[in-house]
């Protein structure tokens, strides 16, 4: 299993195109970061009176996760979009194959490599909110939530990426479909805000931003662990059924 | 000897239609199977089911005593597979990609390093092995797929079509160094070229329309073999009649104003008739050749005999 994380790894990082998506991500959420801490500065006269006033955490940390979020769901989908139609459209496949591995040693290995490349992300991500510490204490259990509930959405990105450039031989479809489905799951929550509220708000369950937003507030839920955990799972799964399903197709 | 890939009974269907039907290849020790047919006989389909990328819907394939259904792992593991396109990664570096192949089959630390040395050695990739494997030829490239092929030392070695592509001297290359590695590995070559089964092969299975029609050694296909005309060149030529009516010519038949295609019956040979004709008659002899069938006349008689393609025509 290892053997294919390394491969999709090192294949990643021979690329441009990781490289490339590292730096336009950071300069983005850089530029954005900037500009939440130049808005603390000018309201910081203000609320200082203010006894139990929003702190530096809340104000510059929450809201740069928050937007690394989006920023990572309008990218996943065009990392993750290589995963299997790449593989399909250059013929390589056979080569993981007919080497002595399962079907779910291949699809975790893959995933992996994914998901170590976006912790990667994150952890750069992180650098700027721990910049903080230069000028000011920030909450390191807020931020710890917030990285947290970063790091699964993250997983679950790659899982629904996988599993959509399992399905076709064109990775730019492939990256179409993840973005759809990713993007639907974001704004499900405001139809799920207008629907009845005394049924049982099944859409707002389903929302990814609902689950995100109590870990970005600090709130770890085991149900929102368990949402991320299910999301991760069902995907891997199909994706192994979807790469069983190439052998035997018709 | 040790039989080490054996399949019987292989069916696959893809829809309605029938890509393979009742196939059975057993392949022994240091042996190459030719696995010869024309395009679209179903020749890569096999391959693909005897290396475990497509699922047959009926039958049984067993390497090296592991059922490839049941055991695909350890089964996989003695198999090596080069399909029709070259699973190749093109931003890979030559040996990075071995290593990778390598790693995938299982082998770790000093074997694994090894093991690539070996297989870059073997397969002539010295000099490109720190070249990025879309840069490269055609011809190398086919190597470099022949050598993550090998690199774990598996006891069967498929190649599906390893020569198309290739200019002739990338094709005596190649050649050469299939037959280098028959001699620790067991291979299949799928070709639908004949004078590659001649040169390379010391079993052959033919193939037509998903179906077995004839399978033997290189020796028994030669045995097909008829002699059954003479060519003959004269500057000096009797009429045509003439020749007709010397003794076991059946006919004759007329390539250009000098040169004559006598055929005979089988079991005769008009030969000593024709040359003391020619020296008594003063025909001037030039030229005599002994016509053999070839073995695309073979290949086409066997073809067209199997009686599901007349059923279809």
């Amino acid at each position: 299993m290892w053997c294919v994380t390394r491969l999709e790894l090192s294949r990643l990082f021979l690329s441009p195109f990781a490289w490339v998506m590292l730096a336009l991500v950071q300069f983005l959420l850089a530029y954005m970061f900037l500009s939440h801490i130049d808005y603390f500065a000018q309201i910081q006269g203000q609320i200082s009176a203010i006894p139990g006033a929003p702190g530096v955490t809340e104000l510059i940390v929450a809201p740069l996760l928050n937007n690394a979020a989006l920023v990572l769901l309008l990218i996943a989908p065009f990392i993750t979009m290589r995963a299997f139609a790449d593989e399909h459209r250059n013929h390589t496949l056979p080569l993981l194959i007919s080497a002595p591995l399962s079907a779910s040693q291949i699809v975790f290995g893959k995933y992996l490599g994914y998901l170590s490349f976006f912790l990667l992300q994150l952890v750069l991500i992180s650098l700027m909110p721990l910049s903080l510490l230069a000028g000011s204490a920030i909450d390191f259990y807020q931020l710890g939530a917030g990285m947290v509930g970063l790091a699964l959405l993250v997983a679950s990105f790659v899982a629904a990426g996988i599993f959509m450039s399992s399905l076709t031989t064109q990775p730019i479809i492939a990256a179409v479909m993840t973005f759809c489905l990713l993007f639907l799951l974001w704004i499900i929550d405001f139809a799920a805000a207008s629907a009845v509220a005394d049924n049982i708000n099944w859409l707002a369950w389903l929302s990814l931003l609902g689950h995100f937003q109590p870990m970005l507030a600090g709130q770890i839920n085991s149900i929102d662990l368990s949402f991320f955990a299910l999301f991760c799972g069902v995907f891997l799964l199909l994706t192994i059924r979807r790469l069983d399903a190439v052998r035997l197709s018709q | 000897m040790t039989i080490l890939l054996e399949a019987q009974n292989l069916s696959r269907h893809f829809g309605p239609n029938v890509a393979v039907q009742n196939i059975d290849i057993t392949v022994k020790r240091g042996e190459i199977l030719g696995f010869l047919g024309p395009n679209g006989a179903g020749k890569s389909t096999t391959m693909k089911m005897l290396s475990g990328n497509l699922a047959p819907d009926q039958g049984e394939i067993r390497i090296n005593g592991f059922d490839l259904l049941a055991q695909p792992k350890q089964a996989k593991a003695q198999l090596g597979y080069l399909p029709e396109n070259p699973p190749l990664y093109r931003e890979l570096t030559v040996s990075e990609y071995l290593q990778h192949c390598a790693r995938l089959n299982g082998l770790k630390g000093t074997p694994l390093n090894l093991a690539v040395a070996t297989v870059i050695e073997r397969c002539g990739l010295g000099e490109v092995s720190r070249r990025l494997i879309g840069q490269l030829s055609k011809g190398y490239q086919q190597r470099t797929g022949i050598a993550q092929a090998i690199v774990h030392t598996p006891a069967v070695v498929i190649l599906d079509e390893p020569t198309s592509g290739l200019d002739p001297q990338q094709i005596r290359q190649i050649r050469e160094l299939i037959r280098e590695i028959a001699n620790q590995h067991s291979v299949i070559l799928s070709t639908h070229i004949l004078p590659e089964v001649e040169m390379l092969c010391d079993r052959v299975q033919i193939i037509s329309k998903g179906q077995v029609i004839f399978a033997d050694s290189l020796e028994a296909l030669h045995q097909q073999r008829h002699n059954s005309s003479l060519k003959i060149t004269l500057l000096n030529p009797p009429p045509l009649s003439e020749l007709q009516s010397l003794a076991d010519v059946s006919s004759v038949e007329l390539v250009s104003a000098n040169q004559f295609r006598i055929f005979f019956k089988p079991g005769s040979n008009p030969t000593e008739v024709l040359l003391s004709n020619a020296v008594s008659k003063q025909w001037q002899l030039q030229e005599l050749l002994v016509e053999q069938d070839s073995l695309e006349d073979i290949f086409m008689q066997l073809i067209n005999s199997d009686p599901t393609t007349g059923a279809i025509d």
